[in-house]
């Protein structure tokens, strides 16, 4: 390949965006931004299907690989993909230029600072998944803090600043110390190429506290209790767009990261804290589920099923089992659709009526019919149920988890029950029951931008849920080979300690 | 002894070229802009010499207590360019606050003069001689704005506390001198081999005539005082271009003659730097003004420059070098910004000012989010690379305390500068600022910017020219 197509994948938003700065746009519609933002995203969508067109799934070596010097001695700007990320890297593209569709209506104010907000997220969070170099990662992991914490800060709600000092500061917090962590690296192998890693490893005396500095920045980012709580303020606060970018994909970078550096890069100090990984997911599951039924904003509702959702993908992802694994990255790509669904669900009603409390609704089926159709498909995948892309992850995980515990497993199970009961709840309050609230007689139904989003979104869900086939398949390969790698270098550690 | 004319004659160029502008300007009258535009002129020209001395290698002269070296022409050159950015930016400020006057530019140049010394020598009688005469320049400019009390004051507090800590630095000379037998750094560095304890002592107050120098804690307690105080293109001058002569003498003082004795001073070194970052980032949470503002930030920042020194590896002082030129560029940009904040002739320097800025100047909105990431250490941006360097060199040497207190308070520190941010994107706005600035201004602020915000697309610009750097 000639063509560096990753990097332009990683480049072409930017350059939308610096088009973007300098377009001179009507003051008041600011079209011309807008067309721009929404050409540039959806091609980068289409370079990225074109992508996983020509990506070979049988192999697991990375592919697409670019290598330039960048930091002479130090790092190179190195990034490839595999069958893991290429799948989170389509998500991206994919969501992004649905929340460019939905500003439409959310966005009232400096939209052309809104547009370029995203675009630069969308590099940033693509960066996240290409690269393979622990420095570049970093730099685009933590680059990402800084749109996002503009996007919740200037287009949030009422208590917007403290959320975005909230979201930032954690992040920033759980983060430093994985650059510790990249550092000692650097000077324990003499370099931060993760394919390098992966041949040279890493000795094991060092391994449980550098997974632990890592854990402490993904710990954050997925959010995993107990340092989940910025989650919930930031998703209540951000804008729509702002809810979908973060549910959908900056959540996703932490189960990106634990597959890609703690278990690839330690395993055997993944294989010393696998319990502790079981408790706190477990205690997520099944504590933030109860957390969700108790809540009265819709959008709070939301975010805490996101950390159960969560709790899910990391349960998944230790097990370390081929299909623990599959089911949590097939989780991951099933959250990202299902949970940007409901966040926009809750924006399209919220710019109507204006408040996100549940007991404000109640009756609006008979109002917005099509609007309660396509929610109704949401609410089925996030409590996933069969024939929805939610239950083949759920179900994938739980089978991974078998093969490790019955016990885990069956409390797992207990949060997927739980899972239903808020969600359905939730519907039952907001879509059915009497008209109480005259506001809602109000209600105009879904106008035609908000059905294209909404159900662009159901599509998949339902697509996956029936045949996972085209998922599994890129996943496949890349996955057997970790768990290979993994269990040889588990197996090497146990004969040298005996 | 034929010594080559060419190694000092930037010094003599500078040295000659202030007493023709002192005599340009007492003897002609009105003169103010012209003696403005000689010196920036003689500090181009400056440059070029010190620039023209880059081939040269380690070179020794008068007596071996002058030094010539990659390391020295790399400082000498950054103050230079500093102080022009410094002088092409504060004419403006100086005209509207009736202190334009030809004293200025030529104090700022004695200063330059006695930093350029101070950087190269390589004896504690040449340090002390540069030292003092940049302070004396620097107490006259604290107390430039004669007429405001404030100015008055921190003129006043500068001298009065500059003073003691040259006598404590002057002190310790003389032990160093009493137990080594020699002034000269590389003679010291010879007689080192008995430590005898008064050594450390000696050692002990030197650093902490430095460590005045460059405020860092339990030196600091000056520079919010004078920060506030002076008027504000002075303070430019003072957060600037001292920290990169002190930090240069900082260097070399601890490197070659003491580097035998690291055991002894590493400690306090590691002590003062963590002080500084904690103390930096704390203090700064509840400031007002952003010239104090500033002022407890640069305390922080010094803190991480010296957590570089604290390596006592050639990494660490190369990671320490180049903190302090990132540093100064953001610095630079950031009282670039400050400058902007204008309204008929009124400066303004309140955080409250900052107040909704994005709404109408957008551009300098955006130049100052860009700098306060930066200075928050936030990728991308220039900021980020110089504490990546510094943590580099310091994890290298397995101080992982230094480095988990250090990130850590970067984080405290990254409270402070998103508050700025918070206030000029996320709050209501205010009147309009003046938008005629100056064309120095303008440049000054655009160049700086760009350089931190496509510093991570070639970061070897700067790491080719200081990794040549070496002088243990």
């Amino acid at each position: 390949m000639n063509i560096p197509i990753l990097s332009s994948l990683i480049l072409l938003p930017t350059i939308g965006a610096i088009f973007i700065f300098f377009s001179k746009s009507n003051v008041e519609k600011y079209n011309s931004s807008k067309y721009i933002a929404l050409f540039i995203s959806t091609a980068n969508f289409i370079l990225s299907l074109y992508l996983w067109f020509v990506f070979d799934n049988s192999i697991s070596e990375f592919q697409f690989v670019e290598n330039r010097k960048w930091i002479v001695g130090l790092v190179n700007y190195k990034v490839g993909i595999d069958g893991i990320s290429i799948l989170f890297i389509i998500l991206t593209t994919f969501i992004t230029p649905l929340c460019v569709i939905s500003v439409n209506t959310t966005v009232k104010k400096r939209l052309k600072d809104f547009l370029i907000s995203i675009l630069l997220l969308e590099t940033l969070m693509i960066g996240v998944f290409c690269s393979l170099d622990l420095v570049v990662f970093y730099l685009f992991f933590e680059g990402g803090l800084i749109p996002m914490f503009l996007i919740i800060g200037i287009w949030g709600g009422e208590r917007r600043v403290y959320s975005a000092f909230k979201f930032f500061l954690f992040t920033l917090l759980g983060s430093v110390l994985m650059l510790v962590a990249i550092i000692t690296i650097y000077w324990l192998t003499g370099t931060t190429d993760v394919e390098a890693l992966y041949e040279i490893g890493i000795e094991t005396k060092y391994q449980n506290l550098l997974w632990l500095a890592f854990l402490s920045s993904f710990a954050v980012k997925t959010p995993m209790w107990p340092v989940h709580t910025w989650l919930p303020d930031a998703h209540v606060e951000a804008p729509t767009a702002g809810s979908v970018l973060l549910a959908a994909i900056l959540l996703k970078m932490a189960g990106y990261g634990f597959i890609r550096f703690s278990i690839g890069l330690f395993p055997v100090a993944s294989d010393y804290f696998v319990p502790l990984i079981y408790t706190l997911s477990l205690i997520a599951i099944i504590y933030t589920s109860l957390v969700a039924l108790m809540q009265e904003d819709m959008k709070k509702l939301i975010a805490y099923s996101s950390v159960a959702h969560m709790g899910f993908v990391t349960l998944g992802i230790f097990t370390l089992t081929q299909q623990g694994i599959e089911g949590g990255i097939f989780q991951m790509i099933s959250h990202g659709l299902v949970s940007a669904a409901l966040f926009l669900c809750v924006g399209v009603v919220y710019e109507r009526m204006h408040t996100r409390l549940i007991k404000d609704y109640g009756g609006v089926v008979s109002v917005m019919p099509k609007y309660a159709i396509v929610f109704m498909v949401f609410a089925l995948g996030s409590l996933s149920l069969p024939g929805t892309s939610g239950f083949i992850g759920e179900f994938l995980i739980l089978m991974g988890a078998f093969k490790k515990s019955f016990f885990v497993a069956a409390v797992a199970s207990v949060g997927v029950i739980l899972g239903a009961a808020y969600i359905l709840w939730l519907y039952k309050r907001v879509i059915f029951g009497k008209i109480i609230n005259q506001d809602v007689k109000k209600l105009i139904d879904l106008n035609n931008s908000e059905i294209f989003i909404l159900w662009s979104l159901a599509i998949p869900i339902l697509f996956f849920g029936f045949y996972p086939e085209p998922l599994i398949n890129t996943i496949e390969v890349s996955i057997n080979n970790l768990i290979e790698v993994y269990n040889l270098n588990l197996e090497n550690y146990m004969v040298k300690n005996k | 002894m034929n010594i080559d004319i060419n190694l000092i004659l930037p010094e003599i160029f500078l040295s000659l070229s202030i007493m023709t502008l002192l005599m340009i300007g007492v003897f002609k009258k009105n003169s103010t802009s012209l003696i403005f535009n000689l010196s920036v002129l003689t500090l181009l020209i400056l440059s070029a010499l010190i620039l023209n001395l880059s081939n040269i290698g380690e070179t020794f002269i008068f007596n071996q207590s002058y030094v010539i070296d990659d390391f020295s022409n790399f400082m000498k050159i950054l103050t230079a360019i500093s102080t022009i950015f410094v002088m092409s930016v504060s004419a403006d400020f100086l005209k509207s606050l009736n202190i334009y006057k030809i004293e200025y530019p030529i104090l700022i140049l004695c200063s330059l003069l006695g930093m350029m010394v101070m950087i190269s020598s390589n004896d504690l009688i040449v340090f002390y001689l540069g030292l003092e005469l940049q302070s004396l320049a620097l107490y006259v400019l604290a107390a430039f704005n004669r007429d405001n009390i404030l100015s008055t004051e921190s003129g006043l507090k500068y001298f009065v506390l500059s003073a003691l800590s040259s006598g404590l630095l002057l002190y310790g000379c003389s032990l160093i001198y009493g137990f080594t037998g020699s002034t000269n750094f590389i003679d010291i560095s010879s007689n080192t081999y008995e430590v005898p304890y008064a050594l450390t002592f000696g050692i002990v107050f030197i650093l902490v005539g430095l460590a005045f120098k460059i405020s860092a804690v339990p030196f600091h307690m000056w520079a919010p005082d004078v920060y506030q105080g002076s008027p504000t293109s002075v303070t430019m001058f003072f957060a600037l271009i001292p920290k990169i002569a002190a930090t240069c003498v900082f260097i070399r003082f601890l490197y070659v003659p003491f580097i035998n004795m690291i055991d002894q001073w590493q400690m306090i070194i590691i002590f003062i730097s963590i002080a500084s970052m904690i103390f930096g980032a704390v203090a700064a949470i509840g400031q007002k003004n952003l010239k104090r503002l500033i002022a407890y930030s640069s305390i922080g920042h010094m803190g991480y420059s010296l957590a570089g020194i604290a390596t006592g590896s050639i990494g660490g002082i190369q990671s320490s070098i180049t903190y302090i030129t990132i540093y100064v560029i953001m610095n630079l940009a950031l009282f670039c910004c400050l400058f902007m904040l204008r309204r008929n002739n009124n400066y303004f320097e309140n955080i409250d000012d900052l107040s909704g800025l994005s709404k109408n100047h957008p551009i300098l909105s955006l130049s100052l989010l860009i700098i306060l990431f930066s200075l928050a250490g936030i990728p991308p941006m220039a900021g980020f690379f110089a504490k990546f360097y510094v943590f580099m060199a310091v994890i290298e040497q397995s101080m992982y305390f230094l480095a988990i207190v250090g990130l850590l308070s970067t984080v405290i520190a990254a409270f402070y500068y998103l508050r700025i941010i918070k206030i000029i994107y996320f709050d209501p706005s205010k009147d309009k600022y003046d938008t005629n600035h100056s064309f120095g201004l303008k440049i000054s602020l655009l160049v700086s910017t760009v350089f931190i915000l496509f510093y991570f697309i070639y970061p070897n610009s700067l790491i080719n020219i200081i990794s040549k750097i070496n002088i243990i």
